[in-house]
């Protein structure tokens, strides 16, 4: 199959942690824009950003909510950068059974930053925050649309192999039809 | 349901170890609106004026602002509410940092806290959740380091921690409470924290604060944004660069100290060099900034970088903000590099950083001066940097002459006598004020020293600037954009004031404009501390982006408060009436109302009665500085009247019984 190259629009929130100052201005406004009515409320431990802070050790870094996960590391490393010491989990964005973060304060539900799809100036967080520690940036990336196929198609072999064709291309047609 | 607040406070019983959550009422909350306001409330009702800083019937309350929690830029203060050993009289100091918001995302809007507990204990606030801890093995411990050991111990690393250090636990008068990268430092609240016994509040919250009216309330939060954004890229010309620009005094920015160390008085507030910013200087100084800043930070939800981390080789990290930059370094005579290794200790250790180094400089005067001898100072080192150590310990441990100078300078002299007491020469109702001393009377400062109630300048003075443009053009320019004038007869004030000539001071502005300047700028600030704003994103600086004109739009739609220019004017009003009802019960009169008598040379004690006699006019005060029976009842303060007239400080057919005399 012939490749076919696409371009897809990928949304990006630069993050500089030396331009951080802590004061949290992106997790108040997060967490009121995705309030219910839109504003009515806000609450730090609801937002889809957080920065993970220790002042003393100079670490300040910003971290937007990303996939769920049903389960933590198995390991931690840690990253020295500068000679000041992070925690692996400093740059995770997942919602983990690991931490606190990135849940709803009440449920337990994970949280997930959205980038505030449907808002005109884009990512609230970035706008509120005046000290540049947040930057939004659009790019456009060409993918190869035959990869995925060709992927595809190497999975569906293995199946084959596994089940037999037919049994492969009933299940299909079922879920097709509940589909 | 309540908006903007939680509407309930904790009230902690510390003798009996009872801890209660109460809810208020929100009719308090229309007439006093919220922080400074209701806990002057509280006081009034609560703590009779016979009860001392250090009785179980006196008060500490953490009060945070009305609007804290909300999204509004910069509202995070907490208004430490008490009876000050220092001053005898209500003392408010505050705080910002990260510790109001958070406690009332845990539900509360106060803590209040009354009795004494026998053991030291830490209050663990965790939402509903609420502990009296032991807390014998913070003892001694540090301010910073307490909450590094609080956090790890619950495990709570986003657990905001308000603590006291040493000088708390010893009941040191100008002891502060410590939070952050912030502190509550004046008139000694960390003593009365320390002698309840509790070495720290610890507060962690995941609840909403709901606003009445979402989207009106956003758009005024971004509205202020752009204006903060406008205003950092157009400074106000014409001014020096520390009040050109939003926030605090930039401090921890900027390098050139010319001004400060050019103008304020080095040592006990005595000596001012006038050709002391060298270029040598300016270099030495721009290195040790440079070298131990190791970020510009701010509080919370704030775009202002006031504050910053501090590293000096071989000692722990700290969090300095403003002027505590200077008052160690100018008191002892020596230079950066000292004051900023010596504020590390005094940080850690919890004290005022304008009290302390003035009390030891004032040490070390007497000491020259014979009054006190070598006896009193055993082992003290020779230098000055060394001398200041070893009083900063002496001092926090009352030990020695510490425990005379733990008093403050006011209390330390009456206590060493022998003449003492003009060496405690900087004082207004024996608190330790700025280093300032100049030549010619400023009426409008004299007016602000002299009848202020929070003791500091910085928090009465802003929105008027400091001194005349001596440009006609340039006073124009200013006006243009002067959005934030309550009246535009303050425009007019401005353009007529020339530093010299018939319109200069003292007698220009006139005894009428000088009393209505005072009041508004006094008022911006009496608004801010109930709502819990920063003021060096409002009264303080010059046209800021809160106003007399946004805020009523803040309350309503915030709190669900119907609010209106003259509705805001008038609750602000009571609330500061009640500030100084609660003094004059507790024996405060026009008597005490003078700034140091070497604050200025040139003095003119007729025109400064005259200023006084039309303030308290304008005020509705009687001639003694007591709010008459018709303004209390104008205020809706007619409880406040009828204490008055049982205790004989009014009498009911007239204004007063002092006026008699």
């Amino acid at each position: 199959m012939k490749a076919e190259k696409k371009t897809k629009i990928v949304k990006t929130i630069r993050i500089d942690v030396d331009n951080c100052n802590g004061c949290r201005a992106c997790e108040v406004i997060c967490s009121a824009v995705h309030a219910t009515p839109k504003y009515s409320s806000n609450n730090p431990s609801r937002s889809r950003i957080r920065i993970l802070r220790d002042p003393l050790r100079d670490i300040y870094v910003p971290v937007l909510a990303g996939e769920y996960t049903v389960a933590e590391c198995a390991g931690r490393d840690k990253y020295i950068i500068d000679g000041k010491e992070y925690d692996e989990c400093s740059f995770c964005r997942a919602s983990c059974p690991s931490r606190e973060e990135f849940k709803e304060p009440d449920s337990g539900l994970p949280l997930k930053c959205d980038m505030c799809e449907g808002e005109e100036d884009g990512p609230m967080c970035v706008k509120w925050c005046l000290v540049d520690a947040l930057i939004y940036e659009e790019r456009e990336e060409e993918v190869d649309e035959a990869e995925s196929q060709e992927e595809l198609e190497i999975g569906l072999d293995a199946l084959a192999n596994k089940f037999g064709m037919q049994m492969m291309m009933d299940t299909v047609a079922r879920m097709s039809n509940k589909g | 349901m309540r908006y903007a607040e939680t509407g309930f406070n904790l009230e902690i019983d510390l003798t009996r170890g009872n801890i209660e959550k109460v809810a208020t009422d929100p009719r308090e909350t229309e007439l006093y609106l919220g922080g400074l306001g209701t806990n002057a409330k509280l006081l009034w009702d609560r703590v009779s004026p016979e009860a001392d800083a250090f009785s179980p019937e006196n008060l500490l309350i953490f009060g945070a602002g009305l609007l804290c929690g909300t999204p509004a830029t910069g509202c995070n203060r907490t208004i430490l509410t008490t009876i000050s050993p220092q001053t005898k009289l209500m003392v408010f100091s505050m705080m910002g940092g990260f510790w109001a918001p958070e406690l009332k995302y845990a539900g509360y809007d106060k803590v209040v806290l009354r009795g004494k507990s026998s053991d030291l204990v830490y209050i663990w606030i965790n939402n509903d959740k609420v502990e009296i801890r032991d807390a014998s093995h913070l003892k001694g411990k540090g301010a910073v380091e307490t909450a590094e050991i609080i956090q790890k111990e619950l495990k709570q690393p986003k657990a905001q921690v308000a603590a006291i250090g040493m000088a708390g636990e010893n009941r040191v008068y100008y002891a502060s409470i410590e939070q952050g990268r912030s502190s509550a430092s004046r008139g000694g609240v960390g003593a009365v924290m320390g002698d309840k016994g509790v070495k720290a509040i610890v507060v962690r919250g995941t609840q909403d604060i709901n606003v009445a009216e979402p989207a009106e309330y956003l758009g005024l939060c971004s509205e202020v944004l752009e204006y903060i954004k406008y205003r950092e890229d157009h400074p106000i010309p014409g001014v020096m660069p520390i009040l050109a620009g939003l926030g605090s005094p930039q401090e921890m920015k900027v390098h050139d100290e010319k001004w400060h160390t050019e103008n304020f008085m080095w040592g006990n507030s005595r000596t001012r060099r006038r050709d002391f910013w060298t270029d040598e200087i300016a270099k030495d100084w721009t290195e040790t900034m440079e070298n131990s800043r190791k970020r510009l930070i701010s509080c919370y939800n704030c775009p202002m970088k006031c504050g910053a981390t501090i590293t000096m080789p071989g000692m722990p990290t700290y969090m300095m903000k403003c002027f505590s930059k200077l008052t160690y370094t100018m008191a002892a005579f020596s230079d950066l590099n000292f004051g900023l290794h010596i504020a590390q200790k005094a940080t850690e250790y919890g004290v005022d950083a304008f009290s302390t180094p003035q009390v030891m400089a004032f040490a070390l005067e007497l000491l020259e001066n014979g009054i006190l001898t070598d006896a009193d100072f055993p082992g003290m080192p020779e230098d000055s940097e060394g001398r200041f150590y070893w009083l900063l310990d002496k001092i926090v441990r009352r030990e020695g002459i510490g425990d005379i100078l733990a008093d403050g300078t006011y209390w330390a002299a009456q206590r060493i006598g022998q003449g003492a007491d003009v060496y405690a020469h900087n004082n207004i109702k024996k608190t330790e004020q700025l280093p300032l001393k100049l030549s010619m009377l400023n009426p409008i400062y004299f007016l602000m020293y002299a009848t202020g109630e929070k003791m500091n300048i910085t928090q009465i003075e802003g929105q008027f600037p400091q001194a005349p443009f001596p440009k006609l053009e340039h006073r124009e320019k200013f006006v243009e954009d002067w959005i934030q004038v309550p009246d535009d007869k303050f425009k007019q004030y401005f353009l007529d004031w020339e530093p010299r000539g018939e319109n200069s001071m003292p007698f220009y502005p006139t005894v009428a404009m000088c009393c209505d300047i005072v009041d508004w700028q006094e008022q911006m600030h009496y608004i801010d501390d109930a709502l819990g704003m920063c003021a060096g994103l409002s009264s303080f600086p010059l046209k800021p982006p809160y106003h007399i004109h946004n805020y009523p739009k803040f309350i309503t739609s915030g709190a669900g408060i119907d609010m209106d220019e003259e509705k805001l004017t008038q609750a602000a009003k009571r609330y500061r009436t009640l500030v100084r009802a609660i003094n004059i019960r507790r024996g405060m009169r026009r008597s005490d109302e003078k700034p140091p008598e070497d604050h200025w040379k040139k003095r003119f004690p007729e025109l400064e009665e005259q200023l006084l006699d039309g303030y308290y006019k304008l005020k509705g005060w009687n001639n003694d500085g007591i709010p008459t029976k018709e303004t209390l009842h104008e205020l809706g303060l007619d409880y406040v009247g009828d204490d008055f007239v049982a205790r004989g400080i009014l009498t009911d057919n007239e204004n007063a019984s002092a006026e008699k005399s």
